[in-house]
Parts: C-alpha cells; sequence; structure tokens
C-alpha cells in the first residue's frame, strides 16, 4: 500500500467550565493546527465543548495491562485509606 | 427605501444559499473524512445565515413570501449573488480559494454589519461573524498547507486563485442600493473593507508562498442578476422539487 | 449508522492458549469489559476488526444514497436536516474507525480494504434513491433498522465500540425522527406525494429486512459472537423487534407493507411476515446489485482525487519541522 499514514491525535474535550477535560475520541491530521481544527469539526457538532486538547496518540505512555497487578494490586488491601474503615459513634454526627 | 432594504438583504442571503448550495456538493466527495465533515459545517452556517436572511426580506417585502419562496421559486435573472460564490466547486483549490477569498471579506464586512441601524441585521451579523471568523482560518490554514505543500499542490492552489481573482472585485462594488442603505446607516460600504481584505489575503499567501496576483480586470453582474454559464445549471438541480411539485408542503 | 450482520467469523479454534481463554470469558460472562491492550483470541481481535470496520465502511458508502439529495432537497429546512445527517454518519464512520484502531488496523489500511473490494459494506446502499421520498423511507426504515441492531452494541464487551456506539447512538436518535416526520408531512400534504411514499416503502421494505443478515438457522457465526458479547441478540430476534414496531407506524402513514403473508399473530403479539428473497441478498451482497460499482467508484474516485490533498498536508507538515529543526540547531 502505497499510502502514507496521517497521523492520528487524541482528542479531549471540557463540556463544560468545572469539568476536567475528557477523553472523546481521535482524528486523523497531519499537524497540530489540523487536528485542532478536526476535533473541534468532528466532535462539537452539538455544542458539547467549551475547550479542546489534541494530543498526539504515538506521545502517550501507558501502563502496561501485563503489569496491571504489580501497579495496582498493592493498594488494594490498604483500607485504612477510606473513610469507611474508621468507626465513629453516630451521636457525633455527619463526619 | 423598503425595496432597497428588500434587495440588500436578498443579495446577503443570496450569497450564504448558493455558497451553501455549492459546499453541500462536496457532502460525501472531500480527500479526507475529516475534512467532509469540516465543509459541511461550512455549508450548514451559510445554510442557516441564507434562512435567517431570506426570512428577514420576506418579512420586509411585507408580500408573504418565505424563505422557501424566495430560494425555490425566483428565476435566473433575479438572483443577486456574487459571481464568486456559484462558481464551481472544481478541485479542492478551488473551493478552498473561493471559501477563503469570501470569507476574507465576509469576516471585517459581519463585524461592520454589527453596527447596522436596523437592528435584525446586526443581530444577524452578530452570529454570523463568529461562522465567518472560523470558516477564514480553517480556508486559510489549507491555502498555506496547499500553497506550501507539494509541487503539484503549489500549482493547483496557484491556478484556482488566477481563476477566481478576476471575481473578487465584485466583493467591492458599491451601487446605487449601496450608496443609500449606507447614507442610512443600515448597509456596510464594501470599499471600506478593501484595505484589510487585501491585508488578509496578502499575509495569507506571503505565509503560502503564493503569488498574490495583478489587479485587474474584474468581472461583475451578479447584482444585477447577470450570472455566469454555471449558475443555470445550479438553480436547474437546487429548485427541481419545488419546480416539479408546485404548491406542495414537504 | 449501519451494521449488518455480515461478519463471518471463521471458525474459532485459535485459543490456544486453553487457560488465558478460560479468564478471558471469565472476564466476558462477568461483564467486564475488554480494552485495547487486554490480552484477547486472536478470534475476538479478528472479528472485531472485520465487524467494526464493516460498520464503519457502511456508515462512509451510506452517505452516498443519501448525499444525492442534498442538493436537490425540497426546502432549506430540509436541506440542512439532511446535510446534517449524512454529515453525521460521516462522523460515525470515523468514530468506528477510530475504534477499530485501537486493535492495531490503521484507517489506511482499512480504506484500502474497501476500495479494493476485499471489506464489505451494508448491501442496503447498493440501492438507489430515485425520489425525495427515498430520503424520508432511509431516516425511518434503514436507520430504524439500524437503531435496532445498535443498541445492544452499546454494551458490546470490547471497551472502544461500546463506547463509539454510545455516541452514535445518542447522535442518532434525530434520524429516524426526521425521516418519519418527512413521509408524514408529505402524505398529509397531496395523493400525489402519499404515493411517492408508497413507492418508497416498496423498494426499501424487503432490502431494510435485510438489513440484519442471514436467518438465525443458515448463520452458523453467530454463537460465538454471542458468547464474546459482540452480539447480544439473533438477527432474527433483531429482524422481528424491527417488524413488530415498524408496521403499526406504516398504518399510522395509512401506507401498506408491501408483502401479502403479513398477519399479526394474536396470541404471540407478533407481526409475521413473509420469505425474505435471499438469492437477493446473496446477489447484491456479492456485488450485483443496482448500485454496487456505483458506490466503489464514487469512493475511489473521492480518495484518488483527494490524494494530492493528503500529501500536501503531510509534506508542509514535515516542512515545518524541517525548519523548525534548523532554526533550533
Amino acid at each position: 500500500m502505497s499510502e502514507k499514514t496521517t497521523p492520528l491525535w487524541e482528542v479531549f474535550i471540557r463540556s463544560r467550565n468545572g469539568m476536567a477535560h475528557r477523553h472523546v475520541g481521535s482524528v486523523h491530521a497531519a499537524d497540530a493546527e489540523m487536528a485542532l481544527q478536526a476535533a473541534r469539526d468532528v466532535y462539537t457538532r452539538r455544542g458539547e465543548g467549551l475547550s479542546i486538547w489534541v494530543v498526539p496518540s504515538a506521545e502517550i505512555v501507558a501502563s502496561d495491562p501485563g503489569s496491571k497487578d504489580m501497579m495496582f494490586e498493592p493498594t488494594g488491601t490498604k483500607i485504612y485509606r477510606h473513610p469507611t474503615f474508621y468507626d465513629i459513634p453516630e451521636e457525633v454526627g455527619n463526619m | 427605501m423598503k425595496d432597497l432594504l428588500f434587495a440588500y438583504i436578498l443579495r446577503l442571503a443570496d450569497d450564504a444559499a448558493i455558497l451553501g448550495q455549492r459546499l453541500g456538493e462536496w457532502c460525501g466527495h472531500a480527500p479526507t473524512l475529516e475534512e467532509d465533515i469540516g465543509l459541511a459545517n461550512v455549508a450548514l452556517d451559510h445554510i442557516g445565515q441564507a434562512r435567517a436572511l431570506y426570512s428577514y426580506a420576506g418579512e420586509v417585502e411585507g408580500k408573504g413570501r418565505d424563505e422557501d419562496q424566495l430560494c425555490f421559486l425566483r428565476k435566473e435573472r433575479e438572483f443577486s449573488n456574487c459571481l464568486l460564490v456559484e462558481q464551481p466547486n472544481g478541485d479542492f483549490a478551488e473551493t478552498i480559494a473561493r471559501q477563503f477569498f469570501f470569507s476574507a471579506f465576509m469576516l471585517p464586512f459581519w463585524e461592520k454589519m454589527k453596527a447596522s441601524k436596523d437592528e435584525t441585521l446586526a443581530a444577524i451579523a452578530a452570529k454570523a461573524e463568529k461562522e465567518a471568523a472560523y470558516h477564514l482560518r480553517h480556508s486559510a490554514e489549507w491555502v498555506i498547507r496547499l500553497g506550501d505543500g507539494t509541487e503539484e499542490s503549489r500549482e493547483r492552489m496557484q491556478d484556482a486563485i488566477e481563476l477566481l481573482w478576476p471575481f473578487t472585485g465584485e466583493l467591492f462594488e458599491a451601487d446605487d442600493t449601496v450608496k443609500v442603505l449606507v447614507a442610512e446607516g443600515v448597509a456596510v460600504d464594501p470599499a471600506s473593507i478593501r484595505d484589510e481584505w487585501r491585508e488578509t489575503v496578502g499575509k495569507v499567501f506571503g505565509q503560502a508562498t503564493l503569488e498574490m496576483p495583478e489587479e485587474g480586470w474584474a468581472q461583475t453582474g451578479g447584482r444585477s442578476g447577470m450570472h455566469t454559464e454555471h449558475f443555470g445549471h445550479l438553480l436547474t438541480e437546487m429548485q427541481y422539487m419545488q419546480r416539479a411539485y408546485p404548491g406542495l408542503k414537504w | 449508522m449501519y451494521t449488518q450482520a455480515l461478519n463471518n467469523l471463521e471458525a474459532v479454534s485459535d485459543i490456544e492458549d486453553a487457560e488465558r481463554g478460560a479468564a478471558f470469558q471469565a472476564r466476558i460472562d462477568n461483564e467486564e469489559k475488554i480494552e485495547p491492550n487486554d490480552w484477547m483470541p486472536e478470534g475476538y481481535r479478528k472479528t472485531l476488526v472485520r465487524q467494526i470496520s464493516q460498520h464503519a465502511h457502511s456508515e462512509i458508502v451510506g452517505m452516498l444514497p443519501e448525499g444525492n439529495w442534498i442538493t436537490r432537497a425540497p426546502t432549506l429546512k430540509r436541506k440542512a436536516a439532511l446535510l446534517a445527517k449524512v454529515q453525521d454518519e460521516g462522523g460515525h464512520g470515523l468514530y468506528l474507525y477510530s475504534a477499530a484502531e485501537t486493535l492495531g488496523a490503521s484507517r489506511e489500511e482499512l480504506n484500502e480494504q474497501l476500495l479494493s473490494g476485499k471489506a464489505k459494506y451494508s448491501s442496503i446502499f447498493n440501492y438507489p434513491t430515485l425520489t425525495w421520498a427515498d430520503i424520508g423511507a432511509i431516516g425511518w426504515l434503514v436507520d430504524g433498522a439500524a437503531i435496532m441492531n445498535q443498541i445492544p452494541l452499546c454494551r458490546c464487551s470490547f471497551g472502544p465500540y461500546s463506547r463509539a456506539m454510545i455516541r452514535i447512538c445518542k447522535e442518532e436518535s434525530f434520524h429516524q425522527r426526521q425521516g418519519y416526520e418527512l413521509l408524514l408531512t408529505m402524505c398529509r400534504s397531496s395523493e400525489e406525494q402519499k404515493e411517492m411514499v408508497q413507492d418508497a416503502l416498496n423498494r426499501w421494505w424487503w432490502p431494510s429486512l435485510m438489513m440484519f443478515g442471514p436467518s438465525d438457522k443458515d448463520s452458523q457465526h453467530s454463537a460465538q459472537s454471542m458468547a464474546w458479547k459482540i452480539k447480544r441478540f439473533t438477527n432474527d430476534e433483531l429482524r422481528q423487534k424491527f417488524v413488530d414496531a415498524t408496521v403499526p407506524q406504516a398504518h399510522y402513514l395509512g401506507l401498506t407493507i408491501p408483502d401479502a403473508d403479513l398477519k399479526l399473530n394474536e396470541e404471540t403479539g407478533h407481526w409475521e411476515y413473509g420469505e425474505i428473497d435471499w438469492s437477493e441478498f446473496a446477489r447484491v451482497l456479492k456485488g450485483d446489485g443496482p448500485c454496487n460499482k456505483q458506490r466503489m467508484k464514487a469512493r475511489q474516485k473521492a480518495h484518488e482525487d483527494g490524494a494530492w490533498v493528503r500529501e500536501a498536508a503531510l509534506a508542509y507538515s514535515e516542512k515545518k519541522k524541517s525548519r523548525r529543526g534548523q532554526q533550533a540547531a
């Protein structure tokens, strides 16, 4: 196949002020400006956005699903990090 | 006075409707999927502007004609859009050049129109201005990429510019209709936009390594219903349903 | 918008690692979502790439029959609605290609498969749009059938596909309504228009039923897709749901469904329909439908005509990078 591939970009959109940017999908574009415009045209057609981030997909560094246990298991037993670990008598009220 | 205002709004409506019609032809056939969606957005903006303007024109005229009667039941010589917007899509470079020339004019045009004494026109302008700003950005970025891209793209872009350049002069014309309405504080004096337009075009062409054509002969006639040969075909297609099945509801 | 159950799996014998396979199936049974980097059986990956890309191709080819009427829409309101709808289909194709790309298939590669005729797309788009009523009929019937197919896909086990489908279903809710409302307006406006609508229904009814794919008794591959929760209902179940929902809508419009065998079974509450002409389905799918060649040609032309534009954008980006490099040096 002779067609050169056009880079892939991940698109993040802030839908309302006060909300974080959220991943919504991806677009293909040759450069950042075109990626931004494509993201606007594709992902905000129904007023979904107030702000857009585009990030080259190749630049995302991801954890390896193979090391999921090593990465995320150890935290499972540390239940003392959660408020429900501590008993407070009801008469004390909401805490 | 009412007649002049009607004629003036109709021009703006025709510009928007005809360009929207042309851009709609791209749907499903653009160079990339992203651009297909992008061009449709521009088309939808123009169709939306056309609807608002035709409705207002119908109101001003006061004969009960609605947006569709004005768009689909007027004849070739009654349309008063500029010649630029009716030019065929051609290749992508021609579509982009047409959009760029037009939007570089319409952005400052709508900015000024916001100060019109006519409140409806001012309100339409406030919305259209933002749309035009994006159209300009989108088309200018493409002019730059096609101009400064490959040898082939540069040649195509330059050809498109040469082809459409003679139609740009018409944008700045002011006939009696415009002059009277400018004096009334209703219309925008197109001559006042010329410098800004040249500056925008010059700057983008500079970045795109493209050459600005010489000022030369300008082809005009659209405002008085003298169109190019392409136009009748566009109307034939656009008005087909209303002509074939008159007086029905859709 | 359109899936068609075309996904013919190769026999799945490649769960080489029985243990990993069992763990994978346990996750699926547990309604866990599978994400792109998770281990998955090769058959699952292949099935998904094929199904998602077929779905994407269907969206893209599906732009053509309706796009045929954008320039001739009878009113400005209808023009805007139709353009927005066809544009949505492009968007949906894009979301789906993105989902397939998470499995390692590039858009260029998938597009190449479509243009070379290797990949399939929904056969419904090989039928022509002859009158304006066809635009309404497509919205009502074709999108209606698609929605039946797609809603269960929102719960598909593969995360990116399921997320794309949620977005698509949300956006698509206006498509069927605009189609039906368009037909309703026509049917109420004049006898002549109502006849146009009936003619459109006559032509689109059977192809719409075929959109659900072969009958369960002839579809050997459903079982594995059901087990993997890529699929949630069988072809015939979805088809029946569609018929049950659509027949009363046709009657409301005052139209006749072109099926002499159609009758309501009072006991089951289901509308029983006549035999589908499966030879037509097979023929159109194979390439001999009224518009197969034209659709492919249109896509190929768009691709070829756009090649210089895509090259220019890439060349510009390369130049910019190297200029930046020079400045930095």
